[in-house]
């Protein structure tokens, strides 16, 4: 029926790219869950109407070119030094919203010391983690999150903890110091998910901004290259396995 | 009866094809096409375009943010 035809026009519009994105296309493989995260930080900050107050941080992993596709100013660390960098552009820069973007290699390996102390000194930054349970940039190896039983680059027969040791879940050790106001795992595989990790990262900026101290957001994502997976077949995977392991849920605050 | 119609306008260059918003949508309007764009990747279509409810499950679920949704109000 012609008169049941939905007009193209801006009153009934519901959805489109947020105006913080650039026009550049992403560099990262169909499906991957980092595409779907730089999208509601674009948003979030849109909303918060804090675009000439934010400073991002990105690191050395697929998301080292984060700086590419927000209109907001960027500094980009050193691999697993972001919350020390962005310690420094926050305590000069008291006014700006600061916030580090950063997967599990980067935050959870070799970062470690820099993540543990920027959240026990309570810096107030904000942290978003994405923990896709394995090194994407680099090829697929094993992380320290890498699931026991899971077969990587560097753990062929899948992680033995009698060789590799075992995964562990950073946010919780976090949510253990007195710094952190507000820790939450949250996810991107779902419509409903995507939903609950906008207003996660929401909350975390505004926490930044208002000197609550550190907020710590971890988004348990897919990496489907890395999984050797379709990115569908990784999402139903993350549920399966990783959220097992991982639960979705606020931590703390 | 009133009726609430949507509809989606797929940027089908920048669509890479990753297929996450086709389980996402509720009215099971989407599917991956059988033709490629210039980047050879089987890009999203409203297979089904009359279930379209306009809810933007999938624009939310791109990780790309190729997918816009309208959304319109018929008495
Ligand atoms: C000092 C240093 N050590 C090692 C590397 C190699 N390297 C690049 S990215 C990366 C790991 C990235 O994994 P992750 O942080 O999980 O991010 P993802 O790519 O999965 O998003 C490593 C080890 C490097 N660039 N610099
Ligand atoms: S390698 Fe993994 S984390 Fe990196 S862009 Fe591809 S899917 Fe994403
Ligand atoms: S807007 Fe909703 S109903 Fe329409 S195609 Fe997208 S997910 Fe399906
Ligand atoms: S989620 Fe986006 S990029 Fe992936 S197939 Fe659908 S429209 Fe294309």
């Amino acid at each position: 029926m012609a008169e049941l035809e939905v007009q193209i026009k801006e009153e009934n519009l519901v959805y489109r790219k947020s105006p913080l994105l650039t026009d550049k296309i992403m560099h990262y493989c169909p499906g991957c869950s980092h595409g779907t995260v730089h999208k509601l930080v674009a948003e979030v900050i849109d909303e918060l109407g804090i675009q000439e107050k934010t400073i991002g941080v990105s690191p050395v992993g697929c998301s080292v070119f984060a700086y590419n596709y927000l209109h907001i100013d960027w500094s980009q660390a050193a691999h697993g030094r972001a919350c020390a960098v962005a310690t420094g552009i926050k305590r000069t820069n008291p006014d700006k919203m600061v916030f580090t973007y950063q997967g599990d290699g980067d935050l959870a390996a070799i970062g470690t010391a820099e993540t543990i102390h920027a959240c026990n000194r309570g810096e107030n930054i904000a942290v978003i983690f994405i923990n896709n349970a394995i090194y994407g940039m680099t090829g697929g190896q094993m992380a320290p999150t890498t699931l026991i039983g899971m077969k990587t680059a560097t753990s062929p027969y899948g992680r033995d903890p009698k060789i590799h040791g075992f995964p562990y879940k950073i946010a919780d050790i976090v949510s253990q110091l007195s710094g952190t106001c507000y820790v939450t795992r949250q996810s991107v595989h779902t419509p409903a998910a995507v939903r609950k990790t906008k207003a996660a990262i929401k909350k975390a900026f505004e926490n930044a901004m208002a000197g609550k101290g550190l907020s710590f957001v971890e988004v348990v994502s897919t990496c489907n290259s890395g999984w050797k997976m379709s990115p569908v077949d990784a999402n139903k995977w993350m549920e399966e396995n990783l959220v097992p392991f991982y639960p979705l849920g606020d931590i703390k605050g | 009866m009133a009726k609430i119609k949507g509809t989606i306008i797929v940027d089908i260059e920048r669509c890479k094809g990753c297929g996450v918003c086709v389980p996402s949508c509720p009215a099971n309007v989407l599917a991956l096409s059988h033709h490629v764009n210039g980047k050879g990747y089987n890009y999203s279509y409203m297979a089904n375009p009359d279930a379209c409810i306009g809810c933007a499950s999938c624009a939310i679920m791109c990780p790309d943010s190729v997918i816009t949704v309208y959304r319109q109000k018929f008495e």
